[in-house]
């Protein structure tokens, strides 16, 4: 399953960084976070709960960057 | 400008008041320290806040670390001197702020311009209930549904026309400015706006699936394929800073301590002082925002601006690659040539069983065995014969790829197709005299005559092939399935410097790979094509780019790169993008580092001060940003 989230992430860098560590998620197969365009896109591994692995995606992206916020989803 | 960007401004004038006060009253001892701290917690808590989380979380270096280090340092040596000039730390973290706001502004402005040139998304379609219009989500249109489109709105979903007439603006897709004029049966794009008359269309496909959806996502996606250069600063920031630190950190405890053991000076503060302060210098100076920001935001600005042009660019790193382009391999129909094709010609056909003196029937049997074909070929066929087709007489129809088609019609077996297909059934060929395409005609394995067809040039060709040799492309190369006296004679019309003709869709994709492997290293093979039938070369190629790409989905999967109306003058032109948008990233890393190198020795020898440094890094910060949003004019490239 393939979902598209609005974000907001202050500095190109963190955007990066972001996204080389949330691609480690357990249950996560695929993501893509975009500084330009404030987007986010996650592809969920078959059978994993996206809820539950949002949660822990946030998580992990507030470590990284304490301003990360998804908007809506 | 957003909630965050509003509480950082008024937090720069509050910073900017206070400290004008405290300048002009100028306070002594104790009040002073503590009036000069509050207004630095004022500009600077949240750097000071997320340099403390990075330390905790163990994410030290990162340009919070370097800021906070740096003012905390410049405050603490104003104490211990007792100079009571604490200003310093203030301005530093003062136009830190400013730069970083200016660049979150400037970044937002651009990112929202730049989806103005891309905003094709409609937000309703009409439906009509009782006589009375209804404005529904676009997504909740099934396929087939009629929906009514009023003039000045945009067309929500890909469908027919089924009454009305109007002029459609498809500018927003295509870059053409030249208005479309359709009526009754003719098929819209979704994404065009109706500039005239009120028209009914039946959708054809549903909103997810539509053109408009598809760009969309396309170019939304688009930017998170990361370029070479980009990667190149992820890596290059990763290094960076731990050595930035450290180099700091040698700064400030080397050379005092070596006057300390050899020159015998004494070991108190005031030996280090001078030191700790080139170093806190040294760091500000150091900091890379400029490069971090700048390059994500150049390709951004490019493939918006690329985008606004009909040239789709897949990502950053196809963007850069277009640019090293220096071959560029053309398929013919459809690409160079309109691909639509005229009957100029009936031959042969008098002595066979198609035989008399009337043609019709000749191009009655052509065109049912041609009729389920979306090869342009056929398709002409189809309309020379400008009937509809009874399907029922047509059975087994079997297209042999590169050759043409074998069906069933009335019980005989017909064969349409060039002469590799005549033998293949054991025809017996008539070679044409004229030029052009030809095809075959047999009947149960006997020849039956032959259609000349014309195929016309596009008016652009010509143009766009010097164009690209102007632009520096080394070589072009026609492939085509065509026959040889055709191929050829396109080929000298346009310049084209070699061709290779009569290839089967698989000889295409060996002889592209030839020419891939012939250039040299760094120098990138394009391959055009209209998209049908030329997916695997598409694909193959270092940067396929699709013509037409409206409505064909095989092309936009296949191609790095769609152009969204079929004019080849569009290559040259995305190749200069991609070019301008380069040159601005490499300029922008040099200016970069250069700056930033220059001012890094300086600050070793004591030459740059505080104040320079941070002007230093900001200027340059905004210097970098505002040329990166040049990369978006993309009129007069």
């Amino acid at each position: 399953m393939k979902k598209t989230f609005k974000i907001e992430i202050d500095c190109a860098n963190c955007a990066n960084e972001v996204e080389e560590a949330c691609k480690r998620i357990e249950g996560v197969s695929e993501l893509s976070v975009s500084f330009m365009t404030q987007k986010m896109k996650v592809t969920f591994t078959e059978g994993a709960d996206p809820d539950e692995v949002m949660s822990r995606l946030v998580k992990t992206a507030k470590k990284i960057e304490p301003d990360f916020v998804i908007v809506n989803s | 400008m957003n909630k965050k960007q509003r509480i950082m401004l008024t937090r720069i004038i509050v910073t900017a008041l206070m400290t004008m006060m405290l300048i002009i009253f100028h306070p002594h001892g104790w009040l002073s320290l503590l009036l000069y701290v509050i207004t630095y917690l004022i500009i600077g808590y949240d750097i000071l806040r997320k340099a403390l989380l990075g330390i905790i979380r163990g994410r030290v270096f990162d340009e919070n670390f370097l800021m906070a280090v740096a003012t905390i340092g410049a405050f603490a040596l104003a104490i211990y001197d007792k100079s009571g000039d604490y200003l310093e730390a203030i301005a530093v973290m003062f136009l830190y702020q400013i730069g970083e706001f200016f660049q979150g502004y400037a970044v937002g402005k651009s990112r929202r311009n730049i989806s103005e040139l891309m905003d094709i998304r409609p937000d309703y379609a009409n439906i009509e209930n009782d006589g009375k219009l209804e404005k529904v989500d676009p997504d909740d249109v099934e396929v087939g549904e009629t929906i009514v489109v009023l003039p000045g709105e945009r067309v929500p979903i890909d469908g027919i026309i089924t009454e009305g007439e109007s002029s459609l603006n498809t500018a927003a897709l295509t870059g053409e400015s030249l208005p479309r004029e359709v009526k009754a049966g003719n098929e819209v794009i979704s994404g065009s706006i109706n500039l005239t008359g009120i028209l009914k269309i039946r959708t054809t496909k549903e909103f997810g699936e539509s053109t408009v959806s598809k760009i969309l996502e396309l170019v939304e996606d688009s930017s998170s394929r990361k370029s070479k250069s980009e990667n190149f600063i992820t890596k290059f920031a990763r290094v960076y800073t731990p050595a930035i630190c450290y180099s700091a950190l040698a700064l400030a405890l080397l050379p005092p301590l070596f006057m300390i053991i050899f020159h015998g000076a004494a070991f108190s503060f005031a030996t280090f002082e001078t030191w700790v302060y080139r170093a806190l210098v040294f760091l500000v100076v150091s900091c890379p925002c400029a490069l971090v920001v700048s390059i994500p935001l150049s390709f951004f600005a490019g493939i918006g601006g690329a985008s606004h042009e009909g040239i789709l660019v897949k990502g950053a790193n196809i963007l850069e690659n277009l640019s090293k382009v220096k071959k560029v391999v053309f398929d013919k129909t459809g690409t160079l040539t309109e691909g639509v094709f005229e009957a100029v010609g009936f031959h042969d056909y008098q002595d066979s069983e198609l035989g008399g003196n009337d043609k019709s029937k000749l191009l009655a049997y052509a065109a049912m065995a041609e009729s389920g074909s979306s090869h342009p070929i056929a398709q002409s066929i189809v309309k020379a014969y400008g009937k509809p087709v009874d399907m029922q007489m047509v059975s087994n129809v079997k297209e042999v790829s590169g050759k043409g088609i074998i069906a069933t019609i009335e019980g005989k077996q017909v064969a349409v197709g060039n002469d590799r297909l005549m033998k293949e059934v054991g025809a017996q060929v008539s070679h044409c005299k004229s030029v052009g395409t030809v095809v075959h005609i047999a009947i149960d394995g006997k020849y039956a005559g032959h259609i000349l067809l014309g195929d016309v040039v596009k008016p652009t060709s010509a143009k766009a092939i010097e164009d690209l040799h102007k632009s520096g492309v080394n070589k072009t190369v026609m492939l085509t399935g065509d026959i040889k006296r055709v191929a050829d004679k396109v080929a000298t019309e346009l310049g084209i410097d070699k061709v290779y003709s009569q290839l089967l869709p698989a000889d295409k994709v060996t002889r592209l790979e030839a020419i891939i492997k012939e250039s040299k290293a760094g120098e990138k093979v394009a391959f055009v094509g209209d998209g049908i039938n030329d997916a695997p070369v598409l694909s193959r190629a270092d940067i396929g780019i699709a013509m037409g790409g409206m409505g064909s989905d095989a092309a936009i999967e296949a191609a790095d790169v769609v152009l969204m109306d079929d004019n080849p003058m569009k290559i040259g032109k995305a190749i200069r993008i991609s070019r301008k948008c380069l040159k601005i990233v490499w300029e922008n890393i040099i200016m970069a580092i250069g700056i930033k190198g220059i001012c890094l020795v300086l600050s070793i020898f004591g030459i740059v001060n505080m104040w320079l440094a941070i002007f230093a890094d900001v200027g340059v910060m905004i210097l970098a940003v505002l040329n990166a949003i040049r990369a978006m004019y993309t009129r007069k490239v």
